[in-house]
């Protein structure tokens, strides 16, 4: 099970819960299960949140890995001018 | 992708050399947007609203369409409505609904300069006349600019139906909040509890535009079968490319977008203007169309950045440590949702090792232009809030600025409070270095004062694409898709690969390519051109070096481990049994076509790993108590860079981006009248920096590589201009004992504050 | 619209075009005569970048109407470089990477050109108030300062 922390931004979209565990394989696979389980974060997660699997940071990278026992931590993508 | 390359191995990054685009800019043969004729070519204009709120009722062009010389006139008919529907556009998550709105307006104008109309003509003094001709009805409506303002309930309400998203229940009213944004951590009434000093204020800052020198310009030409030419200056020509396909229902390859070179974008280039209208009215004429924006109209319809209203209240002990930050941040739109309060919410506080923190952003749509991004946009205005309150923090608890920062500095491992922990970072370094400097012991005169301030930002990678040739003589094709947007980037791409290749800079020679020639490149923005360009051209090369590996293997019959690849020769592997007589590109260039064909690299990726990057910075100035006017005396940027493969661009953007952050600090300002008008749309009154305004910039660049770049590369373009607003500020507090909150500090604000300081009438 | 026929030099050359009445020099400069070096920025003399020499006097081409060019010598960026030989001036741009995205550059190598024309041995403030005319939003100025005195200083040597 990996473990997901969503920013605190993303608590008005998920009932306030900001930590769960989930058994996710890829990046892909969590954003799915994160838009069944909060059907109001749905249209978010995969043109607007990033991930930091491990410290790492990933944006757009929907096939990138998640090793059991990873720490994951879903928050809003940055771009630039 | 790692790199074990130490500095003292590497032969051609982190020299300087000529960059390849210097001498054709340095003799006019460069071609800009505004460069590029096609014959035949119309020349198109736009008819803008002159209101900054109103109903369209009616639009007549039938005068307009009969005038001799007008080919063709099109509107909001000639362009299909779009559903709600958003896509990644760079800076900002871009809603199709209001992209095509604000392209060309629909039901409503919402700012002074909305598109409501567009010709072509023969010659632009017929497209003119034409523009005259066009009749629109409106019913003016009441306006708003001011960001508190129309955050108001009673405020006029530029959408029906907008309900400020990010609140549970949903509102019953709708409002011009589009969103509403938090980020917590931890407790910060309990935090609070705990100072034993607090410091709260209230900032306001007025709406800078970029200030690129040259317009918007492009020229669209299209055939009958559907396909369409697009020359034009842009930050992000695949970007244009499918905001094209959208917003005209094209299929994407049919649009050919062929960047020009560009003069200055800072993230005002990232977004479509008058693009679709010249690929339409190009579709009528049956000609093509040239569409260049006048000075004027760059300022009254390109999107500038936020005006910012920005409360922070920060809590320490005597000892220096922060046990709580709040801050909220109340962000201009313009006409349409999508400001860049998110970023800025998130990188308010992130320079520091926080337990306590609460920042609340509104996204606030008013009636001027839709905001676009600027350079680490919103972490100017977040930066100036929190870098101000920081300083005047510091002063009570009387600890040196830079040592109050120090204490509670983020380092790696430290946790965002809107994110991820932080990996490696070079915060502190930057701290100390500027601490170390000079500048920040050297004396001072009367009226002079030395601020410092310190900005982050979080730089981003993404889709990238680039592709390496070998020619038949050995030199190098480098094509790549990451626009070179000024900084000198196609250099820096081009040292990585000679890196790489063990060949000297001038056999490579680096290509912008069009849409058609590579796979999708991202806009050129979010300091990504020379970290994400450079990783996709790296790994390019790489490819190229194993597949001229694996032809040498062949051609001298040795297996493929016993070939190396070593200072543009392929060798035999140290200790290997099968010797050969080396070969040199040339050499497999010349015998390639033989061979098996064309030895190549590419990659197609989507660069991941981008590292955020620190900057402190140290000013002095001087402030005429007779008329107000702020002198920059002296400034030094220290900033973390990773690494600098071509130490002058990288000086080039730490100038840069600090001399458009004093322009920010101390004159920069959209000044409307009480009709909504913008009244300054040119370059006379809206006062950038001037050379005479400057002395040198001092720089400092800091290495501490980012791990996840072949080369250590952070990216560095936008951390510049963060922190100046607030290091002015702060130096004008210590010069003549005023604090300002409100920018810019313009000489009759500044002597208004002075004269009230005196107790004297204003 | 009727259009003039307007006869001129430019850069040494005899050239002749046809201009309407409210066209500027730099719009028949840049459409007429195909010169696109010069460039326009704001088109009411606030930003330099369409600087160009007129009679030996250093103006903002976007206030010169084309007519105005009637039996006058002009002198754009195009004509600086002479033959494979670029101008001191142009050299040092690269070498003290003088120059970003490079739009100001052709109207600010005019008007150091002309600077330098008329004092060889400019301080740094005197260089600075020279091009306060010609606006640049990328380098801060600083390299374009270094390399003005960089390129006075080897054209005084020379």
């Amino acid at each position: 099970m990996a473990r997901i922390s969503l920013s605190s931004s993303l608590a008005p979209f998920t009932g306030g819960e900001t930590a769960i565990e989930l058994d996710v394989a890829n990046v892909r696979q969590l954003f799915a299960a994160l838009g069944e389980r909060y059907p109001e974060l749905a249209s978010q997660l995969e043109t607007e949140l990033a991930v930091a699997i491990d410290g790492e940071i990933y944006q757009d990278a929907l096939l990138q890995a998640i090793a059991d026992e990873s720490e994951v931590f879903v928050f809003p993508k940055i771009a630039g001018g | 992708m790692s790199s074990t390359l130490k500095p003292q191995d590497l032969k051609v990054v982190g020299s300087r050399p000529l960059r390849p685009d210097g001498v054709d800019k340095v003799t006019g043969r460069a071609r800009y947007g505004a460069d590029v004729n096609l014959s035949g070519q119309l020349i198109g204009k736009v008819l803008r609203s002159p209101h900054a709120h109103a109903r369209i009722l009616a639009i007549d062009t039938s005068l307009a369409e009969a005038l001799p010389g007008v080919k063709a006139v099109v509107t909001r008919d000639d362009f299909p409505d779009m559903p709600e529907e958003y896509a990644a556009a760079g800076e900002l998550t871009i809603n199709y609904r209001d992209v095509t709105r604000n392209m060309m307006a629909r039901e409503k104008v919402l700012y002074d300069g909305h598109p409501v109309a567009a010709v072509a003509a023969i010659s632009e003094s017929i497209a003119r006349q034409a523009l005259a001709l066009i009749k629109v009805d409106y019913e003016v409506l009441p306006h708003v600019i001011d960001v508190r303002e129309a955050m108001r309930p009673d405020a006029p309400l530029l959408h029906e139906a907008q309900y400020t998203e990010g609140i549970s229940p949903r509102p019953d009213r709708p409002s011009n909040i589009a969103k509403r944004i938090e980020f917590s951590r931890g407790d910060v009434a309990a935090g609070f509890a705990r100072a034993e000093v607090i410091v709260e204020r209230e900032f306001n800052t007025q709406p800078v535009h970029q200030g690129y020198i040259e317009p918007q310009a492009c020229l669209a030409s299209t055939t009958e079968d559907g396909q369409a030419e697009l020359w034009t200056s842009t930050q992000g020509h695949f970007v244009f490319r499918a905001q094209c396909a959208k917003l005209l229902a094209m299929e994407v390859s049919r649009i050919r977008v062929t960047p020009t070179e560009i003069g200055g974008g800072f993230g005002g280039k990232n977004n479509i203007y008058n693009e679709p209208l010249a690929i339409a009215l190009s579709r009528k004429s049956h000609r093509p169309v040239k569409m260049v924006m006048s000075r004027e109209e760059v300022f009254r319809a390109t999107g500038p950045t936020s005006g910012g209203n920005v409360k922070v209240k920060l809590g320490a002990t005597k000892d220096g440590r922060i046990t709580a930050a709040q801050a909220e941040l109340n962000f201009q739109a313009g006409a349409y949702p999508g400001s860049s309060v998110a970023p800025a919410s998130m990188c308010a506080f992130t320079r520091y090792d926080l337990d306590n923190v609460r920042v609340i952003g509104h996204d606030v749509t008013c009636n001027r232009p839709k905001v676009a991004a600027y350079r680490a946009p919103g972490a100017p205005i977040a930066a100036f809030a929190v870098e101000s309150v920081i300083d005047e923090m510091a002063a009570k608890l009387a600890i040196d600025p830079l040592e109050f920062r120090l204490k509670n500095a983020a380092r790696e491992g430290t946790q965002t409070y809107y994110g991820p922990k932080f990996g490696t970072i070079g915060y502190v370094e930057t701290l100390e270095a500027a601490r170390a400097h000079p500048h920040y012991r050297a004396p001072l005169g009367p009226n002079q004062g030395r601020g410092v301030a310190t900005g982050f930002w979080f730089n981003i990678g993404g889709e990238t694409s680039a592709s390496v040739n070998i020619n038949e003589d050995g030199t190098v094709a480098l094509m790549h898709g990451t626009l070179d947007v000024a900084g000198g980037s196609r250099a820096a791409m081009a040292m990585m690969v000679a890196e790489e290749l063990g060949i000297a800079y001038e056999h490579v020679r680096p290509i912008v390519g069009d849409t058609a020639a590579l796979g999708f490149n991202f806009i050129t923005a979010g300091s990504r051109g020379t970290f994400a360009g450079g990783m996709a051209c790296v790994a390019a090369a790489r490819q190229a070096i194993e597949r001229l590996r694996h032809r040498v293997a062949a051609i001298r019959e040795v297996p493929v481990e016993a070939v190396a690849w070593q200072d543009g020769c392929a060798r035999p592997a140290e200790g290997s049994a099968h010797q050969f007589a080396p070969m040199s590109l040339a050499e497999i260039g010349r015998v390639a076509g033989r061979t098996g064909g064309t030895i190549a690299g590419h990659a197609e990726i989507n660069a991941q790993g981008a590292g955020p990057g620190f900057g402190t910075h140290i000013v002095d100035v001087e402030v005429d108590r007779e008329t107000g006017a702020i002198r920059v005396l002296r400034y030094t940027v220290v900033q973390d860079v990773g690494r600098a493969i071509h130490p002058a661009y990288v000086e080039g953007q730490l100038q840069g981006g600090a001399v458009q952050g004093i322009g920010w600090a101390l004159n920069e300002e959209y000044v409307y009248g009480a009709d909504g008008v913008l009244q300054n749309p040119g370059f006379l009154d809206y006062r950038i920096p001037v050379a005479s305004d400057l002395p040198f910039i001092d720089t400092v660049i800091v290495e501490v590589p980012n791990p996840r770049h072949p080369y250590g590369v952070r990216g560095c373009g936008e951390v510049p201009i963060i922190a100046p607003l607030a290091a002015i500020a702060n130096a004008v507090a210590q010069a003549i004992g005023i604090r300002f909150f409100d920018l810019p500090l313009s000489p009759p604000r500044v002597l208004r504050a002075i004269a009230e300081a005196a107790g004297g009438p204003a | 619209m009727a259009r003039h026929h307007v006869k001129a030099t430019v850069n040494g050359d005899a050239v002749e075009f046809l201009c309407e009445t409210g066209q500027t020099l730099l719009e028949a400069l840049r459409d007429e005569l195909h010169l696109t070096g010069t460039k326009e920025g704001c088109g009411t003399g606030d930003c330099g970048a369409c600087s160009v020499m007129l009679d030996g006097r250093l103006v903002c081409s976007c206030l010169v109407l084309g007519v105005e060019a009637e039996g006058r010598s002009i002198e754009t960026i195009e004509g600086m470089a002479v033959g494979e030989e670029l101008h001191p001036l142009q050299q040092k741009f690269l070498e003290h990477a003088a120059l970003q995205c490079g739009i100001c550059t052709p109207g600010i190598l005019i008007a150091a050109r002309a600077l330098l024309e008329r004092n060889p041995d400019p301080t740094e403030s005197e260089v600075r108030f020279w091009l306060a005319g010609n606006l640049c939003r990328c380098t801060g100025y600083h390299k374009i300062v270094e390399a003005v005195l960089a390129a006075a200083r080897e054209m005084r040597a020379a």
